[in-house]
């Protein structure tokens, strides 16, 4: 059940040209900003939007020829598209029906399946009278009741509130888990990636910019999309030994390093200072405050000079400081705090 | 400029406050008033003049007569027939027009709705030329099948189907282009043919607009009348539908035509107070 693919779609503003390769039980999440091509890799695995180049094989056998219908796949939506004419058991029951299963026989498959996940209770309910987690489970079983190859997920925790989707989260874990075939997930949302994939895919204008686990992804980011959905400030420049010069600036890293490299760092490693500090930071630099906001508990400076950083303080270092926009600050990471690794 | 929040409160009288809960809106355009009320009588008044003038106290016994129960009899059976032939086509060309890209698609929807705008009159005649017993159709259907429309009940079906079908195609149609198409794929992506999409998703979602198109459809058929005496002709019992019979009552038993036409009216009223609750609010 491998789904091996190359998706090629032309539009006359956009290029969506990715390849990629996911195993049986494997999760694969593509990841990225609106706009970047994610829906409609995703539609295109689907047989709803035309490739325009590329292939797309299940076990070696070519599916892009296929209508949608003649695919192997199960497809949950971003909005679930639960039909509201028909009852949460027969919304289940509509795939088997259509690959030719008769109607007790569907609605047995159906009710074993709204019983997996959870919602025994509510077969005869129609989708209106369905919580969003609720339908977010039904559109679930829906897509596993064709017993698919290929399951394709579109944001599908996206329309839930953040406490539903809390337990819906750790719920969709269990059952892709337990699913055997290939499934690839569409999400902006890091945590959820992280959560439930056990690959990373990150697009970008149509194209794969990073991929791997996800704690190699989130350690190593390799561009500012990505540092800053896993929260680290992010340079590129030029390594000799131990130094990493971006732009002006000259910083200090842990690791010795060659050559093109990035360098990383956590927000809340940045320290700030209303006078230049005499001190062991070896990385120092005079920035100025462009913006003040909350971040969680604490708050986050956001700095212009040679490099532009984030800072994350206590509100009551804040009021310490007494820092204002438009206001000049020393700042300073320790380099035993930063990441450097090869661009 | 104001912005719109400020001048949708505007100060009262001497800069006093408006009073509570009621907008200030200045006075009304008597322009604007005195033609709508005009317009409202003209629209109203014949009704009731209708209901007025209508012969009360013998009003079952000429229900009762023979020949109107007949004409109604007709009108109803026909008018659902032909109801029922343009769901059968209507329905699909409908979903042809909202669904498929095929070139010339605007200049089929645009011949779709010429029956809407044609003198029904005019509709009558070109049935003629076309089914007529010497028509270009209608030659080849008597030959081949002894089938001649002209002139029977059959006759007055299909020239009530040809002026009413066009209300049902554009009823239906809108609700297919308002109805969410990712339902579609979503039975797509479920193994579902295109046609099973259509049985058990897309009618199901756009049914309110089938019903509401029917019954527009049906209401155009009952009260045909220039299509129907053109190509049917008037003969009692076979084609003589109840517009025909009032234009005939008029001419010799003046009160026959307002009974007559009072059930119209009421049929009418019917169909649109069902309309009104079940269709046409209902989300």
């Amino acid at each position: 059940m491998t789904l091996r693919a190359h998706l090629v779609v032309v539009r006359p503003a956009f290029t969506l040209d990715l390849a990629m390769e996911v195993a049986p039980g494997e999760v694969v999440a593509l990841l990225g900003p609106n706009g970047a091509g994610k829906t409609t890799a995703l539609r295109a695995l689907a047989g709803l939007t035309p490739l325009t180049g590329g292939h797309i094989t299940l076990d070696g056998g070519a599916v892009h020829g296929l209508a949608t219908e003649q695919r192997p796949i199960g497809m949950v939506f971003q909005d679930y598209l639960l039909f509201p004419h028909l009852s949460a058991l027969d919304n289940v029951a509509f795939g088997p029906r259509c690959q030719g299963a008769s109607k007790t026989e569907a609605r047995r498959t159906a009710a074993t399946l709204l019983e997996r996940v959870g919602l025994a209770g509510q077969a005869a309910a129609k989708p209106r009278h369905l919580s969003g987690g609720q339908a977010q489970r039904v559109a679930l079983a829906r897509a596993l009741a064709v017993r698919p190859r290929l399951l394709l997920l579109d944001e599908p925790l996206a329309a839930l509130d953040a406490h539903t989707r809390l337990e819906v989260r750790s719920q969709l874990r269990r059952h892709l888990t337990d699913f055997d075939g290939a499934t690839v997930l569409v999400t902006h949302d890091p945590l959820d990636a992280m959560v439930l994939a056990d690959r990373l895919v990150v697009i970008e204008n149509g194209a794969i910019v990073q991929q791997g686990a996800p704690a190699a992804v989130a350690r190593r980011p390799r561009t500012d999309y990505v540092a800053h959905l896993v929260g680290l400030n992010l340079y590129r420049g030029q390594a000799d030994d131990r130094r990493v010069k971006v732009g002006e600036l000259l910083l200090s890293t842990s690791e010795p390093l060659r050559g093109p490299a990035f360098v990383a760092f956590p927000p809340a490693a940045l320290a700030l200072y209303r006078t230049r500090p005499d001190g062991s930071p070896r990385n120092l630099w005079q920035a100025r405050i462009e913006g003040i906001e909350r971040h969680g508990d604490n708050v986050r400076v956001h700095l212009d000079g040679p490099i532009t950083a984030f800072a994350d303080i206590t509100p009551a270092a804040l009021a310490e400081l007494d820092l204002m926009p438009g206001q000049q600050v020393w700042a300073s990471v320790k380099a035993t705090e930063t990441h450097a690794y090869p661009a | 400029m104001g912005s719109p929040a400020q001048q949708s409160q505007p100060a009262g009288p001497r800069g006093g406050r408006p009073a509570a809960g009621r907008e200030v809106r200045g006075r009304l355009p008597w322009m604007l008033v005195v033609p709508a009320l005009a317009g409202l009588a003209f629209l109203v008044l014949p009704l009731a003049g209708l209901l007025i003038r209508a012969p009360w106290p013998t009003l079952l016994e000429r229900l009762a007569e023979p020949h109107v129960l007949e004409a109604l009899r007709l009108s109803l059976v026909c008018a659902t027939i032909a109801t029922v032939a343009c769901l059968l086509l209507g329905v699909p060309l409908a979903w042809l027009l909202a669904r498929v890209e095929f070139p010339g698609r605007r200049v089929v929807r645009a011949l779709v709705t010429v029956p809407l705008v044609l003198p029904p009159v005019v509709g009558g005649v070109a049935l003629l030329l076309v089914l007529g017993r010497r028509g270009l159709v209608g030659q080849w259907l008597e030959a081949a099948f002894g089938v001649t429309l002209p002139f029977t009940s059959a006759g007055v079906i299909v020239a009530e189907a040809f002026v009413a079908m066009p209300f049902l195609v554009i009823s239906v149609e809108g609700a297919l282009r308002g109805a969410d198409q990712r339902f579609e794929e979503a039975a797509a992506t479920l193994g579902a043919s295109r046609w099973t999409v259509f049985r058990r998703v897309t009618l199901p979602m756009v049914m309110p607009g089938v019903v509401a198109g029917a019954v527009l459809c049906w209401a155009r058929a009952l009260g045909e009348f220039g299509a129907t005496i053109t190509f049917a002709g008037n003969f009692p019992g076979t084609t003589r539908t109840m517009p025909l019979a009032v234009y005939l009552a008029l001419e010799t038993e003046p009160e026959a035509a307002i009974v007559l036409s009072l059930v119209l009216l009421a049929v009418s009223v019917v169909i649109l107070a069902s309309l009104r609750d079940r269709w046409v609010n209902s989300p």
